[in-house]
């Protein structure tokens, strides 16, 4: 397993590290750098300033869009995603797009998928997507029948790691220690507690679906690759995009891609790809950083650090959970691995 | 009005809601100053010609050196590349080779016969350049391009002053300079050898001339009193390296040969004699630290087997022998002596402690004024003070390189031109400085630089081939590529891919992005994801 999503190419100024490259071939540039993008999150929705779920969709939907040759049709959960995009009477979306319950969207998605093979238009494809909330609580009954079946959907969490859209409440995709309106950072155990949660890709790598990916708004390259990796296969497949919230986070606007960088770059979130259950590839760490820094680019992490003496003990334990994720999906390969 | 249960208004889109409104600050693109091209004493857009070699466009490159410099393959190979002392890169892993790029511009386009137009109408006024030193070459240049008829009138018998007789043929060429001179005189420049300007005014008026500009240099010698009783073997650096130029026969120096003084030019005496096969002794007063050579040059004539006695005076010659007096540095760095003497064996003693300016010509000129050291005082449009004559290159107050003379050149020339038109030439204000904090550096791919070939030693010890090889093609390609285009869109969509609200707009290769204002909420994540540092935030008005 030391195979990444893409061909990284190695130099020419910023190789493969940019969204474009003028030095490039056409195909070694993203979906994003095209004039011609299909924009299917478009201009004028609400998200907030810096907002990375609005980009994770952007960024996925468009590398769909190309991949499918436009025939696409996106089910959406309730979220923040449906929230501004689409306050009556306005869409920001450029593709056909449904939205039913919060937890439902897995389920609609298979109907539609079912709908579409019955009426002879099975070229036409169908993603769902939501938030973290709508996929490892709420949705998750409604997903794991859609995994179990095998129904020919992609479906994608932007996660956010908490409820944004009615303020900040915990989900279980909340990291342990993060602050949110229901794990305030007091008592004993400030913050989220270590040893709850989901880890959702590794729940749908147990349905042996076809393909399972995870994903970051700072790795463009790798992102799209996935996207388009799961859009030539057929059958139940799971990619989860980790988009920072510089509300939820307390982290700042402009800072939006910096964070989702360190947190891949300090193990916390991994990004590897698998296939009927077994990962088969990583994305290797380029730049080690500890997970302090990663933790100091936001406000729900503040009290880890507060007054005269860091949280140590906390600060360790997040540590060796990156460390964990570093043995389990080999993210750091030797030097001559490098890019 | 036939709609479904409870839907009252048509779909519309998100586009009519101008999410700008939000923004307390707004993205703006700028350009910068990259390092490299505010170190360029020629002012050089070094970054610019690099992003067209970075696409193989070399034509272009060359071009766009040129609009400053119309020497790039002798500055390829005699400039002491200060952009490379200042590139941003060089806190990444090691500066980029920008040097070996303009060498292999350079050379490519002696090899293609490129040249350069002037597409100025004639403006029918007549400068005189006395001197044709590479100050005297690029005011020339400059001139002819701007419009202008130019004759140069050198006293000696060739054209290149300092580029042929004080830099050695190892480390340049003569063919070079001979082909990058010719290009200049194809401009339609007229070149006068062997011509001595002993009256500036008179040679005006009879030549109908407009303006001038003086570049003699700086040729004498500087000499110190050395007591000699046996009248030893005595030289100076400048009229040995004269002679190694114009003689036919190499000066005879003797087996062992000592060399006074610690610049550039002492070890170009030494490196010069170890290849006719003498001995090469340094003696220098200071330390190598304080060794005002630049410390490759000490490395090569180190390698080459030259060598050099720090802190030491010299205070006898005698007939095979030199007694020099120890030396050592006080609190502030200076060497005083310590009264400890010794003798080192020596033939010939070659003085390299300097130049100074024959001002014989000049001080006849009414008006021009000379600082207490011995140079032509200019204003900082680069006139005496007799109207209408300027000066430039190491004849006024500055350091001394062929480079800071190419600038002086140019910058006369913008100056010479705008004197000519009756108007004041202005230069256009400079850009905040590209610093390296800047950048985002994470976007940059790891790559090492590409070295140039050197000869190996045996042939350095022996011959005057050129000690440094050039960059092949695609070296040459790949170290181009290394440029960070500190300060200056490079064009990697990095803006345009980042934006959550699709407010950059991509105007297609070449033309660069905008913001679309309807929609930027501000938020930031283009200034701060773009690599080179080409995007700033700018409070609005509210």
């Amino acid at each position: 397993m030391t195979e990444q999503s893409y061909q990284r190419v190695k130099f020419y100024q910023t190789g493969t590290l940019t969204v474009g490259n003028r030095l490039l071939d056409e195909v070694n540039r993203t979906v994003q750098a095209s004039m011609s993008r299909s924009n299917a999150l478009t201009s004028g929705h609400r998200a907030c300033q810096g907002c990375g779920e609005a980009l994770g969709a952007r960024y996925a939907l468009d590398a769909a869009m190309r991949a499918t040759d436009n025939q696409l049709v996106a089910v959406n959960a309730t979220g923040c995603l449906e929230v501004f995009t689409t306050p009556y009477p306005e869409t920001s979306w450029q593709l056909p797009w449904l939205h039913s319950l919060f937890g439902n969207a897995a389920a609609v998605a298979s109907g539609v998928a079912a709908a579409l093979r019955v009426t002879g238009r099975s070229h036409v494809r169908v993603i769902a997507q939501g938030g973290d909330g709508g996929t490892t609580d709420i949705g998750f009954g409604c997903l794991s029948g859609m995994f179990e079946r095998n129904d020919d959907v992609l479906y994608i969490c932007y996660d956010n790691q908490a409820y944004m859209n009615t303020g900040v409440q915990r989900s279980s995709a909340t990291p342990p220690t993060a602050r949110t309106a229901t794990t305030p950072a007091v008592g004993p155990e400030p913050g989220n507690i270590f040893g709850s949660g989901k880890d959702l890709p590794r729940i749908a790598m147990a349905h042996g679906i076809p393909y399972v990916g995870t994903a970051s708004v700072a790795d463009l390259h790798d992102l799209e690759a996935k996207v388009t990796r799961a859009m030539g296969l057929h059958g139940a497949r799971y990619i989860h995009i980790l988009v920072p919230c510089p509300l939820g986070w307390g982290s700042d606007p402009a800072d939006t891609i910096r964070v989702a960088r360190l947190a891949t770059e300090s193990g916390l979130f991994p990004l590897f790809e698998a296939e009927y259950g077994e990962v088969t590839a990583s994305t290797p760490i380029r730049r080690q950083v500890p997970v302090e820094e990663y933790l100091r680019t936001q406000q729900r992490f503040a009290h880890l650090f507060k007054g005269d003496s860091p949280d140590v003990e906390r600060i360790a334990a997040l540590q060796r959970a990156a460390d964990r994720n570093i043995r389990t999906y080999h993210l750091l390969r030797s030097a001559g691995d490098e890019r | 009005m036939n709609k479904p249960f409870a839907i009252t208004l048509d779909v519309g889109s998100s586009l009519v809601n101008h999410t700008g409104s939000w923004r307390t600050s707004r993205p703006l693109y700028v350009d910068r100053l990259p390092p490299c091209n505010n170190a360029c004493p020629a002012g050089e857009n070094i970054q610019s010609w690099l992003f067209h070699a970075e696409e193989g466009n070399y034509r272009r490159a060359w071009e766009e050196i040129m609009v400053n410099n119309p020497l790039p393959a002798i500055m390829g190979r005699a400039c002491y590349h200060p952009c490379e002392t200042s590139c941003n890169r060089a806190k990444l892993d090691s500066a980029v080779n920008i040097h070996a790029v303009e060498r292999f511009l350079g050379d490519l386009a002696i090899k293609e016969d490129w040249t350069v137009n002037v597409e100025a109408p004639p403006s029918g006024k007549k400068v005189l350049v006395v001197g044709a030193g590479p100050s005297g070459l690029s005011a020339a240049y400059h001139l002819a391009r701007l419009g202008h008829g130019v004759t140069i009138m050198e006293a000696g018998p060739v054209a290149g002053g300092m580029m042929r007789f004080g830099i050695p043929t190892y480390r340049l060429p003569r063919a070079v300079v001979e082909a990058e001179v010719q290009r200049i005189l194809d401009l339609g420049v007229e070149l006068r050898l062997n011509t001595k300007v002993e009256d500036i005014a008179g040679t005006m008026k009879d030549g109908g001339f407009d303006a001038c500009f003086i570049a003699i240099g700086a040729h004498l010698a500087k000499r110190v009193d050395i007591p000699a009783p046996d009248a030893g073997h005595i030289l100076d650096a400048i009229s040995f390296l004269h002679k190694m130029e114009t003689e036919a026969e190499p000066p005879k120096l003797g087996r062992r040969v000592v060399v006074y003084g610690g610049g550039n030019t002492a070890l170009d005496v030494a490196r010069t004699a170890k290849r006719l096969g003498d001995e090469a002794v340094i003696v220098y007063r200071r330390t190598r630290e304080k060794m005002p050579a630049h410390d490759f040059e000490v490395e090569e004539a180190l390698d080459e087997g030259v060598t050099i006695n720090w802190l030491r005076t010299i205070t006898q010659i005698d007939e095979g022998s030199i007694t020099v007096e120890k030396m050592e540095l006080d609190a502030s760095g200076c060497p005083r002596p310590t009264g400890e003497y010794e003798t080192i064996a020596g033939d010939t003693v070659v003085l390299a402690l300097g130049q100074n300016v024959d001002t014989s010509v000049i001080a006849r000129i009414p008006g021009v004024t000379m600082s207490r050291d011995g140079v032509v005082e200019v204003s900082p449009n680069m006139m005496t003070g007799h109207q209408g004559i300027f000066a430039g290159g190491d004849m006024v107050p500055s350091e001394r390189t062929i480079t800071i003379a190419v600038g002086h050149g140019k910058k006369a020339a913008r100056h010479i031109d705008a004197y000519l038109r009756g108007a004041a030439y202005q230069a256009p204000p400079k850009h905040e400085l590209a610093s390296f904090d800047k950048l985002n550096t994470w976007y940059y791919s790891d790559a090492d630089k590409m070295v140039q070939p050197a000869l190996d030693l045996i042939r350095r010890r022996t011959t005057f081939e050129e000690v440094m090889g050039g960059l092949d093609e695609s070296n040459a390609l790949f170290e181009a590529r290394r440029c960070l285009s500190c300060g200056n869109c490079f064009e990697c969509d990095n803006c345009f891919g980042v934006c959550p609200d699709n407010a950059v707009i991509k105007l297609g290769p070449g033309n660069r992005f905008a913001f679309n204002l309807d929609f930027c909420k501000g938020c930031g994540i283009c200034a701060q994801e773009c690599p080179c540092g080409a995007i700033v935030m700018i409070p609005e008005d509210i």
